[in-house]
């Protein structure tokens, strides 16, 4: 048996003994990074079935996982590789939520992309494409003598792609400056985790490739903190990649176009509930005296108010336009593909 | 006689086949308990359990690869992969492999594989899931490709694809999916391969089509109808093997075509088609033969996929040109 790391309970007291890394200053910032990760999934879903957003996947239930480990990383130097659940890592990362929002619902312009100076590569439908990619950012980073660590999202889905492991293999042999942080949700759209590998603990994976493998309670924002911390030092010491487990349940649906209820078991579902990241939390603040029904009250409150400004905000941002479709697919586009614009917009104009 | 989409037509013949040769197995990415990202393998599992209708873990390179190890073990697989575009996680194992094993084993180890892929746009699919790369394949001889775009042929073809002992890539038209039914029997029935179909008569101009552009071309020809112009749509089914002889028949006829494709312009299977009517065709034709096809450009995102691929006015368009020439 694998030792699955864990700090906070789910009934909000501290395994006897840890001492979190985390300040409480900052788990206070980690918990409204969470509630509002939960709320705005909440309140995009609503606009989804309005017709308003795009297909999405949210991140119901994986908070602390997600959070957690973004707030390892210094968004100054580091790097975040996502696949696209990890939503509110790449905000904690400093790409506006706004524009993120924004993407979703359709606007899909050189406005809303991920700004100059954001360390953040764009979400990654292609599964496990952007791990061999991760390991080369990480590499790079490392040869040009850059102090710059690269976190890498995958789910333990996509984990069974080639491309896992030719990115681990290359890393490890290179020591790349790398974590490849694996959000292991229980669930890869239906297909169950048992399924998708024999191996008892996915960080046992990690030996294959020469370098050390670490199972966190995913549910547990101080563990995954500080396991995320201990991987982002090691790589910033030279010393190479790590791989976490974070083991999790995904809270809702895969994406607004699944129905689970064709696969899902109610009763685990209802047993998962049990683990919510975020309640236990607040249990665990309201026992130390930093939480009561004020604080929380005003806390969803700020929530709230902020997901309707970045709504807003998303929805004062410009649409696409006809001549935005050939944009950025050469530096200098062929001459054939000029002529193909041009009649383009003639006939878009036509119209 | 029964109405059925081409989901119902494609799971009507998975059933049909499952329960005639018991070596046919499905494999792929959320086939079982789920029946698919489109439902088109549902109830299956249930009827004839996991062993023969197997929930893979995620990695297309292991679909396709193991696909043809279990034909070369006596199992007939219909792999199925959730989107056309993920084949690029396999193609190696397509491509130079799947395609070319009877040849590699000089007719010893043939392979019977069907591979099923939904793919094309106009459905707000998500990032690489509506790419059109049917072409791509082309280049891969020992495999062939097709490209049902109704449900009577869907299952026909399926029937066809699953017999058939090379191997089979049945590309699926997630727009047309369950755009509306038609009648397709009960039991066995086959749509060759080879053959492609004349699906509306017209003396004045030839719309060549495959998968959901066929239907595009119909509707087109409905409008040009309204003008005036009889258009013929020529439904070609399959890419490999290509019917030259109805579609130069076709095209003769009239004396003028317009290609219609999802895939970008440039080396899509248009080109084929153009390049193959310039040696069958020349001395019958009245006019260039057009091609309306999407830009040579990445799919774009779901806002802008409309700007995208060939619209009904571009394919109207065109046909006018073509015809005042
Ligand atoms: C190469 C590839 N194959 C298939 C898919 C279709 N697909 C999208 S998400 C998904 C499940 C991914 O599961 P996991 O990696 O565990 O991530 P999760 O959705 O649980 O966060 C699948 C099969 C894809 N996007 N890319
Ligand atoms: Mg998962």
């Amino acid at each position: 048996m694998v030792e699955r790391r864990s700090i906070l309970k789910p009934d909000g007291t501290i395994v006897p003994g840890s001492k979190p890394r985390m300040d409480e200053e900052f788990l206070l910032e980690a918990l409204r990074l969470m509630m509002l990760s939960r709320a705005y999934d909440e309140r995009v879903i609503g606009l989804q079935r309005q017709g308003r957003f795009g297909v999405y996947s949210p991140g119901l239930g994986q908070e602390a996982s997600i959070v957690g480990s973004a707030m390892s990383l210094d968004p100054s130097r580091d790097w975040i590789v996502p696949q696209y659940r990890e939503l509110m890592a790449v905000v904690r990362q400093g790409y506006p939520l706004e524009l993120i929002t924004a993407t979703y619902m359709g606007k899909t312009t050189p406005d809303t992309r991920i700004p100059e100076g954001v360390n953040v590569l764009p979400t990654q439908v292609a599964l496990a494409a952007q791990l061999p990619q991760a390991t080369g950012l990480a590499w790079g980073l490392k040869l040009q003598g850059k102090d710059a660590v690269v976190m890498a999202y995958i789910g333990e889905g996509g984990s069974s792609e080639g491309d896992f492991h030719e990115a681990l293999n290359l890393a490890g042999v290179q020591r790349a400056p790398i974590v490849f942080f694996m959000q292991n949700n229980q669930w890869a759209i239906s297909t169950p985790r048992r399924m998708q590998s024999a191996v008892p603990s996915f960080s046992l994976r990690a030996a294959g490739y020469g370098f050390p493998g670490v199972e966190v309670d995913g549910n547990d924002v101080l563990a995954v903190y500080d396991v995320a911390v201990e991987a982002v030092e090691r790589a910033r010491a030279g010393e190479g990649p790590s791989l976490v487990e974070a083991v999790t349940y995904r809270m809702g649906f895969h994406n607004t176009t699944d129905n689970p209820s064709r696969y899902l078991d109610p009763a685990e579902f209802e047993e998962a509930k049990q683990r919510d990241p975020i309640q236990r939390v607040i249990k665990y603040l309201t026992a130390i005296g930093l939480w009561d029904d004020e604080r929380q009250k005003t806390a969803d409150q700020e929530v709230a108010a902020e997901i309707e400004r970045v709504v807003e905000a998303a929805q004062a941002q410009r649409g696409v336009r006809p001549e935005m479709l050939f944009d950025n697919v050469y530096e200098r586009p062929p001459a054939r593909v000029e002529r193909q614009r041009a009649e383009f917009l003639k006939s878009v104009n036509g119209h | 006689m029964p109405q059925r989409n081409i989901v119902e037509a494609i799971n009507n013949a998975l059933v049909e086949e499952m329960e005639r040769d018991p070596r046919v197995m499905l494999l792929g990415l959320d086939v079982g308990k789920l029946g698919g990202v489109f439902r088109t393998t549902t109830g299956l599992i249930e009827r004839f359990g996991d062993r023969r209708v197997v929930d893979t873990p995620l990695a297309e390179a292991s679909i396709l690869g193991a696909s043809l190890g279990l034909a070369l073990s006596g199992m007939v697989p219909v792999a199925e992969i959730q989107f056309l575009g993920f084949t690029a996680q396999g193609f190696h194992q397509i491509g130079p492999q799947l395609a070319k094993y009877r040849h590699r084993s000089r007719g010893r180890f043939p392979c019977q594989v069907t591979i099923r892929a939904p793919f094309g746009g106009g459905i707000r699919s998500p990032e690489f899931h509506s790419d059109a790369v049917e072409a791509q394949f082309v280049q891969s001889p020992g495999l062939k490709i097709v490209m049902p775009s109704n449900a009577y042929d869907a299952k026909g073809m399926l029937l066809e694809a699953i017999r058939d002992p090379d191997p089979v890539l049945f590309c699926e038209p997630d727009r047309l999916y369950r755009l509306g039914r038609m009648e397709v029997p009960d039991g066995d029935y086959r749509v060759p391969f080879g053959k492609a179909s004349v699906v509306r008569e017209g003396d004045d101009i030839t719309l060549v089509a495959w998968s959901a552009a066929s239907e595009l071309c119909q509707r087109a020809a409905d409008t040009l109808a309204a003008d005036g112009i009889e258009a013929c749509v020529v439904d070609l089914r399959t890419l490999v093997p290509l019917d030259v002889e109805t579609l130069v028949k076709a095209v003769a006829k009239t004396g003028r075509a317009v290609v219609v494709h999802e895939a970008p312009l440039s080396a899509g299977f248009g080109a084929e088609v153009v390049a193959t009517l310039m040696e069958e065709a020349f001395y019958d034709l009245d006019a260039p033969v057009a091609r309306v096809a999407s830009y040579d450009i990445p799919f774009p995102a779901a806002s802008m996929e409309h700007w995208y691929l060939p619209s009904l006015e571009r394919v109207v368009a065109a046909a006018r040109r073509t015809v005042s020439l």
